[in-house]
């Protein structure tokens, strides 16, 4: 199976209803959120803080059930009537706000973990396969350090190398650069971009960054304040393959303004409910 | 000096050589000082009767360092005297060992397993306020000897701290990794033992660090109770605390003090060593 299939990694999310806590503190987070990403798409869910783009991302990885709704996967159902929470699995692979690498396994163990997990490598044969995934990503030489000794950008870089260890259909990607300064995030960018374009992998991808969102993102979803649903959907008509020089496109500008557009009245919102960034 | 301080606005690099030799040199050389100042002040107090004409109050009953080196001296060549370190290592070790024999599965299951926590800590909660060394009186009756009389005490003295800095441990296991984990098809064996047991690892050592230096204390007041255990025949050979409490009884006052350094010098090389193998076991830690 070559993870290049481009029929691979539909993602559809139906009515997906989601509320947190119990009696009078039940609150609806994800209300009635209908979404359909293509396969080998690069889906970008922008909304401000707290509207609950991660909770239907953990309904998507399994780490949580849902109310109401449901989500297939290729076809599969993965939850809906009669099973509310997903199964979690390696088709469904996180890589988290502040990175999840274990910190006491060496770079190439973190990225060797899932498939030997899975049983479906040995160790020694899972170390060769990750050695040569680190050498095609450019993190040759990094293989025996620990995660806390080498920069956070780095870090990101070996974590979707692990992510992708598990040919999975889709990458969950919850705000991955968050943390990391303006210029190591442009370059975490092309890196990510020419790793998609190695794998063709269906990307769903959380952010605050609208710029991150067009430069990325063939669609960026822009989501309403909590509760959550999609409130505009952009195409993003500037071709594949891209790299920094569309940043100063007039056409990205203007996706940008657009964007800005639909996402200032919704950051009010969530400023007014007092949302704790998250 | 000027002269200097001229010659470090010159040569830059050399400068921050020479700045660092010195912020590394300038503690040590306070912490000899101080040392050598404390040996000074010693002796000259514990000598003040002779040549001041009256004696200082309490320091004048110490005997002086250099009465205190000769009486080393001469134990040095006392198998009594090592027999001495060597039980109270013994005894360190066995209830030590017992401690994390027990205390770290104890703490593990605690964390792994919500229903044994809920039967297990309250009693542990319990039982933890009670000083080891209130435990002597009790373990002599129904130990069947005195020596596992005094390993139990010791046992309970690093117990109680590695069971709560291993639970303390596994309060801070990060969840996002166990979900990483879980999502890339890790069993609950798998995750047990390459998540949760590592996370928990360096509060574990954290835990043995502080309970060795528990054990130390604990063994040397056992000992002094108990009157030295199977060691107890010779004055010298039943363990560093009933060596000091036995130079008391006999009054000869440089062997105490030579008792209390032993007894330093005993806890250092534990701590140590503890330090060294905490280290080793968590090298992903280091610089942190």
């Amino acid at each position: 199976m070559s993870i290049l299939a481009p029929s691979r990694g539909a993602l559809r999310i139906d009515n997906a209803v989601k509320y947190y806590g119990e009696g009078s503190a039940r609150t609806l987070a994800v209300d009635h959120c209908t979404l359909d990403i293509r396969p080998g798409e690069i889906c970008m869910i922008v909304g401000p803080s707290g509207c609950g783009k991660t909770t239907l991302l953990n309904a998507v990885a399994g780490f949580h059930g849902l109310d109401d709704g449901s989500i297939h996967l290729d076809n599969k159902m993965l939850c809906g009537p009669g099973q509310p929470q997903a199964a979690v699995g390696p088709d469904r692979i996180v890589v988290f706000q502040n990175g999840a690498l274990f910190p006491w396994m060496t770079n190439l163990d973190n990225i060797a973990f899932g498939p030997v997990a899975q049983k479906r490598l040995r160790r020694a044969e899972a170390r060769d396969k990750a050695a040569q995934l680190m050498r095609d990503a450019g993190l040759a030489g990094h293989e025996f350090a620990y995660p806390g000794e080498i920069s956070s950008g780095l870090r990101r870089r070996v974590e979707i190398v692990r992510a992708l260890m598990n040919d999975p259909t889709v990458l969950l990607l919850d705000e991955p650069y968050r943390a990391l300064d303006a210029l190591t995030k442009s370059v975490m960018h092309e890196a990510l971009l020419e790793t998609y374009y190695r794998t063709g992998i269906t990307i769903f991808f959380i952010t605050h960054d609208l710029e991150e969102a067009i430069f990325l993102g063939h669609r960026v979803v822009i989501m309403t304040a909590r509760p959550c649903k999609p409130k505009k959907i952009i195409e993003v008509d500037i071709p594949h393959p891209r790299d920094y020089t569309i940043l100063t496109s007039k056409r990205f500008r203007e996706l940008l303004a657009e964007a800005d557009a639909g996402v200032h009245d919704e950051a009010l919102k969530s400023f007014a409910l007092g949302e704790r960034e998250g | 000096m000027p002269s200097e301080s001229i010659v470090v606005t010159k040569i830059h690099p050399a400068t921050s050589v020479r700045r660092q030799r010195l912020t590394f040199a300038r503690p040590r050389l306070r912490a000899l000082i101080s040392f050598v100042a404390l040996l000074a002040l010693w002796q000259a107090g514990s000598t003040s009767a002779a040549w001041s004409g009256h004696g200082w109050p309490i320091i004048s009953l110490v005997p002086a360092p250099s009465v205190v080196l000769t009486a080393w001296a001469a134990l040095l060549t006392n198998p009594g005297y090592w027999q001495s370190w060597g039980l109270s290592f013994t005894r360190v070790a066995l209830g030590f060992f017992a401690a994390v024999l027990v205390g770290v599965p104890f703490g593990l299951l605690l964390i792994i397993n919500r229903t044994w926590r809920s039967i297990a800590f309250p009693v542990f909660e319990l039982l933890r306020p009670i000083p080891p060394l209130a435990w002597v009186p009790a373990s002599i009756i129904f130990w069947p000897t005195q020596e596992l009389s005094i390993d139990f005490v010791i046992f309970l003295g690093a117990f109680y701290t590695i069971v709560l800095n291993t639970l303390g441990g596994g309060d801070e296991i990060d969840q996002r990794l166990i979900q990483a984990a879980r999502s890339m098809g890790g069993s609950r064996w798998n995750i047990f033992r390459r998540l949760i047991l590592p996370s928990v690892l360096p509060s574990i050592g954290t835990g043995m660090q502080v309970g060795i230096g528990i054990t130390w204390e604990v063994v040397v007041a056992a000992e002094m109770i108990s009157g030295g255990g199977s060691g107890g025949d010779s004055a010298s050979g039943g363990g560093l605390g009933f060596f000091l409490w036995s130079s008391y009884i006999g009054g000869s006052y440089p062997d105490i003090i030579v008792g209390m350094i032993s007894i330093v010098i005993a806890g250092y090389l534990s701590s140590a060593a503890m330090r060294f193998l905490v280290a080793r076991a968590t090298p992903w830690a280091r610089g942190h």
